[in-house]
């Protein structure tokens, strides 16, 4: 295994973590709810679709994120390797798998395992697994 | 107060998101390319987002109340079941495909990108999927969210 120093950000990337942690700890603590964006984007397409309006008030905490961060830091463009077709069927795979999963990286990965939740501890080894084994196989034996 | 809570909630989540590096899919797919010139900083963020959610999870469980008077909805405790592991599995190939999960996918799109957009409207597309075809009996049971 070799480590890719040029891209490596132990800091950065600690300092965001304790802001997702932060973030989720406050919604715990004073919304009484549980962090997770699959379950929580979910929610808004159910048919009996019972409390939108804080939902909404997230995903408008979300989405109006990059526009503040621009105000202090220069955001620097995503590097998207895949495809319009392997994003969408990506896509449609997290959508489906995240709802019948009961969760994604958010609500099983860091609430979960702070939790210590079995189940969240399970789901997360297997998207875990699940990942690692895709991109072995798309950029190792298909490439 | 709680209205305003849910918004700065979800921006202080995307900033972190942004910070991190997990809106950048090569950095997510760096982190799950161990064979290759393996990128850990995913390790970091798990770590610290952990160390502090923790704390405040063990918190959560010895109150019956938010500190602002609230109901404290937690997932019930509920045993690893077939549902769980293929959604989750699923999940984890489209991730190893884009590199997007849903919270920086949103983020991404939410700053204009254009493939971000295309992945959340498919990814949208899926829960939909799941709502509208699913199975009935697989509502019922409880979701963590």
């Amino acid at each position: 295994m070799t480590i890719d120093w040029n891209h490596f950000t132990p800091w950065a990337s600690l300092a965001g973590g304790v802001l997702l942690g932060l973030a989720a700890a406050l919604f715990i603590l004073l919304s009484g709810r549980l962090l997770g964006v699959s379950g929580i984007l979910g929610g808004l397409l159910a048919p009996r679709g019972a409390d939108t309006a804080w939902r909404l008030r997230f995903l408008a905490g979300l989405l109006v994120a990059p526009a503040v961060w621009t105000l202090f830091c220069t955001l620097h463009a995503p590097r998207i390797q895949a495809s319009g077709t392997s994003l969408m069927i990506a896509g449609l795979l997290v959508g489906w798998g995240t709802r019948y999963g009961s969760g994604c990286t958010s609500g099983h990965g860091v609430c979960g395992l702070s939790r210590l939740s079995p189940r969240s501890i399970a789901a997360t080894l297997a998207f875990m697994a699940a990942g690692l084994a895709t991109v072995y196989i798309v950029r190792h034996l298909l490439a | 107060m709680n209205r305003v809570i849910e918004f700065l909630v979800g921006l202080l989540f995307g900033l972190g998101l942004i910070l991190s590096g997990m809106t950048d899919p090569g950095k997510v797919l760096g982190f799950l390319d161990i064979t290759g010139p393996w990128d850990p900083s995913l390790a970091c963020v798990m770590g610290g987002a952990i160390a502090v959610a923790l704390s405040a999870f063990v918190l959560a469980r010895r109150r019956t109340t938010t500190f602002l008077g609230g109901p404290i909805h937690l997932p019930a405790d509920a045993p690893i079941d077939r549902r769980l592991v293929i959604g989750s599995i699923v999940f984890g190939i489209g991730w190893g495909l884009a590199g997007f999960c849903p919270g920086p996918a949103i983020v991404a799109a939410g700053a204009g990108f254009s493939k971000a957009v295309v992945f959340t409207l498919s990814m949208l597309a899926g829960m939909a999927a799941f709502e509208f075809i699913a199975q009935p009996a697989a509502r019922n049971t409880p979701v963590l969210e």
